[in-house]
């Protein structure tokens, strides 16, 4: 029941055979089981229940409002939730409440959905493995599964068994941890370098970074406002484009979306993959790329053509410029975006009296982390008047190249492009911090920061296991605001690669019940 | 326009450098104008504008810059801009961007302002203005300065320092509200000029309702850039002259600036790039204590908000929501006459001196007083504005009264000229009951002459009878009437006695 897809659990619901209540109380008897994955900083149990007592009395008067109705999801901590603390895992706005609900967060009550609390996330978003949060390290719930203890045998017996865990990788970590162990069935995260995609890949989830423009911002906490994208974390490929149905379209508060009316679709399941053209851009074999994730690539291209398809090597010249333009622009907007973080209207204020400058400064030092502090300084001095030019200006020409590369290989009659999500699966958050978060978002960003560069739509989908047992995702890019194509080609890829369940002992204690048939129909027959 | 023009100290100081020194100086004045947008709402919230309301009673998300909010243009704002644009003569910049100019300020809630540094919405234009010279209103030239640009900006908080209590109390209500900021090149010389010019632009965005442009209330606000240079070599070292709050003390400030920097150079001092303060109290320019050294306002591209694109008729997309878009022509074709024609305009058709129209203009409401008058009445609109500025608004001036606020309307005053003009009364006996008028009691201008009997006399015999008795009562006094050479008597001592003898009826 609990692994179970939200197109499924929705049909459950709608012909009783679970009532709303019920869902949200297992789910937060799972969350509570769970509690050692730290996926989320905030349960918010009093009024999920009280929202599922509502789903179910719409469900007994025959209107429920949607398939989302009585769905229990989670959200990312850096979207403002009324009533419910909105922290972005940092010091700066522990115990601050929003006065409103972002529009994303809007959209989902407004559909009937149960939001069950909010989930972890490196401080502000800064970060590729939900590790850098002032709340702890998220960790992947397949760290706990059958399938990776049965793998990873420990060093040696003196090590401490519970140091093999792994990372979730982020900086939406938390939200793909909630969906991996079944605490919740969609999350959402966001997406400005890889974000959502990064940690769905290593935790075995779908995660959707939508075309920029495409849903509102407005109540994100941002990072990168030109980059940044509320993404969409789910169990399978059918439930993300469910979830961007119920949430893409105009703004009127964010005038960075789209004008167009979106009409939400359904994927239909493709027959003919002959007219497809997939690209498989040359630089995205990227140092680093372990061996087991290329040859799934070239796996998955082949599968594509074996199937008819048209595979094609691209190239995407400046992609390896992306990283250092990512960074002068991403630190940019993150010293502007911080700069209201003074401690007078909200959040933290430091005791420190001794003038408004003085006061300023201790707040600062006391409210954000090294990371933070750190992108706010190299911010400000590529801003700074002598440098504008050379670093902000250059790294904004660098990124309309990038995106040109990307027009130009669409223009050439590419449909879709085929690459890794990430250089590795997993590893271990022991190994992890061994690096500064610097040089891991660098590295960990390189394959998904250019579609945030040029706006596109991409996704990652949950492609098979590593020999450590741990998920291995790869990455559709597609063309602007063409979802619908994009959603299609991985629902069919999905269906071939038939990524298996995360067996975990937790969820077996919670998960027994009437329809444990049906997630045996539909999952345990995926088992590789 | 010259009732600033006092005869200040300084010209005559610069006169005598000019004339007499061999290193005359030469000043430079440009101006940075922030006016205030009148809207509904503000730039980027929907928070209401209004002045002097409950400290933060009009404060949005946004305003208070609460984490996750983004700003959304206010169209009216951007039409306000066109408009002040286009009566400024400038082009219209068919896309035009956002900036963020950083630094950290109390009033300043999100650590940035959003202005517009690249692209402003409206970009060379000029400005022409008149003033008087040596204070006579009978010798006006005009003068024209060129406008740099316009730009649509962030209005800021308000802080508010307890000193005793060392504290300072922020009011967010201002914060966001849009601003106009019109830059004017350094074409002007003196505090007048400078006077003349703001004057004449509060006078166009009153005319275009695009600001009420009160000064007391903070919605014009003018900083002055000055700098002195000899002829013939490079603009010298310039100050911003800020904290001014009136006309008249911008010109006070401006030219106090001037013979301060000529005196500093005199005496082999030099000018520092500084922003001062003018104390109106004291009447000079003070260094302003905050600013340490030069900021960095590290400006960067806003990028929440999309390029903002106008259309005009040619470029208006078909099928485009109308709400969705600014159209250039439709706004050109509905702009009201601006001052400078409208004075044209009264001097054409009313026959009234130039300087006469500009004192009309300059009194809010005292054109259509005077055409409301002109048109409930007989007599000659040349006759009548002699009237409206040396009566009604001299009365005005003494007792410190818009024209809305005068105790004698238009009616009245009309009624009391036909009686003029229809000789019922004389123009002696008119000036008495307009001061009865003005007490504002109630009276009609008749019910005035009845009560103090200040109507002509008409009738031949009464007046040969009233002569009469006066040449009777005179009869004991040696000289009655003397005979000049062209054979017309005058009779002066006669017509005083007549006269007296009367309430005022007489000519």
């Amino acid at each position: 029941m609990m692994g179970n897809t939200m197109s499924l659990v929705s049909a459950a619901l709608k012909e009783g055979r679970v009532a709303p209540t019920e869902l949200c109380q297992r789910c937060l008897s799972l969350i509570k089981s769970t509690k050692f994955l730290n996926a989320y900083i905030t349960v918010a149990e009093e009024t999920a229940l009280k929202q599922a007592e509502e789903s179910e009395k719409r469900y007994k008067r025959g209107q429920p409002l949607g398939v989302l109705d009585g769905i229990p999801i989670a959200v990312k901590d850096n979207f403002n939730t009324a009533g419910i603390e909105t922290t972005c895992a940092s010091n700066m706005l522990k115990g601050y409440i929003s006065p409103y609900n972002a529009t994303v967060v809007q959209k989902l009550l407004d559909q009937g959905a149960v939001l069950l609390g909010k989930t972890n996330l490196d401080e502000f978003a800064m970060g590729s493995g939900s590790t850098d949060g002032v709340f702890g390290p998220v960790r992947n719930p397949w760290s706990y599964s059958r399938q990776y203890k049965e793998k990873s045998v420990p060093k040696s017996h003196s090590e401490d068994k519970d140091s093999n865990w792994v990372i979730t990788g982020g900086s939406s970590g938390g939200s793909a941890a909630a969906v991996s162990s079944f605490t919740c069935f969609a999350a959402l995260g966001s997406d400005t370098g890889g974000s959502t995609r990064n940690p769905a890949a290593h935790c075995g989830v779908v995660g959707l970074k939508p075309t920029y423009g495409l849903i509102s911002r407005h109540g994100l906490i941002p990072l990168v406002n030109s980059m940044d994208v509320p993404g969409i974390l789910t169990r399978c490929v059918d439930d993300a484009a469910v979830v961007l149905g119920s949430l893409a379209g105009h703004d009127p508060k964010d005038s960075t979306t789209i004008q167009d009316n979106f009409k939400p679709f359904e994927l239909s399941d493709l027959t003919d993959v002959s007219k497809l053209s997939i690209g498989i851009p040359k630089e995205y074999h990227a140092p680093g790329l372990s061996s087991e994730i290329l040859a799934l690539w070239s796996k998955a291209a082949d599968l594509f053509k074996n199937a008819g398809a048209k595979v094609i090597e691209v190239s995407l010249p400046h992609t390896r410029y992306s990283i250092v333009c990512y960074h002068v622009l991403c630190t940019a907007e993150v010293a502007s975006n911080m700069a209201r973080f003074d401690g007078l209207e909200y959040g933290h204020r430091s005791d420190m009296n001794k003038s408004t400058e003085s006061m300023y400064a201790a707040t600062r030092r006391e409210g954000f982390n090294d990371v933070v502090r750190g992108r706010i300084l190299s911010g400000n001095y590529f801003l700074l008047k002598q440098n504008y030019e050379n670093y902000f200006i250059k790294a904004q020409k660098v990124r309309r190249l990038i995106a040109n590369d990307f027009v130009k290989v669409f223009g050439s009659g590419v449909d879709i492009l085929l690459t890794p999500t990430t250089l590795s699966d997993a590893i271990p958050y022991m190994e992890f911090i061994k690096e500064d978060n610097r040089t891991r978002s660098a590295q960990d960003d390189i394959l998904t920061q250019a579609a945030n560069m040029a706006g596109l739509p991409a996704i990652n989908v949950p492609t098979a296991l590593s020999e450590r047992g741990l998920p291995v995702g790869l990455q559709f890019i597609g063309r602007s605001f063409q979802e619908k194509q994009l959603l299609t080609v991985a629902k069919w890829f999905e269906k071939q690669v038939k990524f298996p369940m995360i067996q975990l002992d937790e969820v077996k204690r919670h998960d027994h019940g009437v329809f444990q048939h049906q997630k045996s129909a539909s999952f345990l027959e995926h088992r590789t | 326009l010259c009732l600033w023009g006092h005869p200040y100290l300084n010209s005559i100081f610069l006169l005598f450098f000019f004339f007499f020194s061999l290193t005359p100086w030469v000043p430079v004045v440009g101006l940075e104008i922030h006016a205030q947008i009148s809207s509904n709402s503000k730039l980027f919230s929907g928070s209401q504008v209004q002045f002097a309301a409950p400290p933060n009673s009009l404060v949005s998300f946004f305003d208070a810059s609460l984490p996750g909010t983004l700003p959304v243009l206010n169209r009216r704002c951007v039409e306000a801009a066109v408009m002040t644009g286009l009566a400024l003569n400038c082009s219209i910049n068919k896309k035009s961007l956002f900036d963020r100019k950083h630094y950290f300020y109390a009033d300043l809630p999100a650590g940035y302002q959003i202005t517009q540094q690249r692209v402003p919405i409206a970009v060379n234009g000029s400005l022409s203005y008149s003033l008087c010279i040596d204070n006579k209103m009978s010798q006006m030239v005009t003068k024209t300065v060129r406008i740099k640009q316009i730009q649509l900006e962030q209005d800021s908080g308000k802080s508010l320092h307890d000193d005793v209590r060392s504290q300072t109390l922020v009011d967010l209500n201002r914060a966001g509200v849009g601003l106009m900021e019109v830059v004017m090149e350094p074409d002007m010389c003196c505090g007048e000029e400078a006077a003349a010019a703001v004057r004449e632009l509060q006078l166009i965005l009153q005319t275009l309702g695009s600001s009420q442009a009160v000064m007391a209330e903070g919605q014009l606000r003018v900083d002055a850039n000055v700098s002195v240079h000899h002829p013939g070599e490079p603009y010298g070292v310039r100050t911003e002259v800020k904290n001014i709050n009136s006309i008249r003390f911008l010109a006070k400030a401006v030219d106090y600036e001037i013979e301060r920097q000529i005196e500093e150079l005199e005496s082999g001092g030099t000018i520092l790039n500084e922003t001062r303060a003018f104390d109106s109290k004291l009447g000079c320019t003070v260094p302003m204590r905050d600013k340490e050294g030069k900021q960095d306002y590290r400006f960067m591209p806003e990028p929440n908000l999309p390029p903002l694109i106008l259309y005009n008729a040619r470029s208006l997309p078909a099928n485009m929501n109308h709400q969705q878009v600014v159209n250039i022509d439709w706004i050109h074709e509905r702009l009201p006459d601006l001052p400078s024609v409208k004075r044209a305009k009264l001097v054409e058709q009313y026959g009234i001196l130039p300087e006469h129209s500009f004192t009309l203009l300059n009194e809010a409401g005292l054109t259509e007083f005077f055409e409301d008058v002109i048109k409930q009445t007989q007599m000659k609109p040349k006759k009548v504005i002699g009237w409206i500025l040396n009566d009604l608004l001299s009365y005005l001036k003494q007792h410190s009264l818009t024209v809305k606020e005068s105790p004698v309307s238009s009616f009245l005053l009309a009624d009391l000229l036909n009686r003029l003009e229809k000789k019922e009364i004389s123009s002696t006996a008119a000036k008495q009951v307009f001061a009865e008028l003005w007490k504002g009691e109630g009276k009609t201008p008749l019910e005035i002459v009845k009560e103090k009997k200040l109507q002509l006399i008409q009738d031949q015999e009464d007046l040969e009878r009233i002569c009469q008795a006066v040449i009777d009562g005179q009869e004991n006094e040696v000289i009655i009437c003397q005979c000049r050479k062209d054979g017309v008597l005058a009779l002066p001592h006669l017509l005083g006695r007549t006269r007296s003898s009367l309430p005022g009826s007489l000519v």
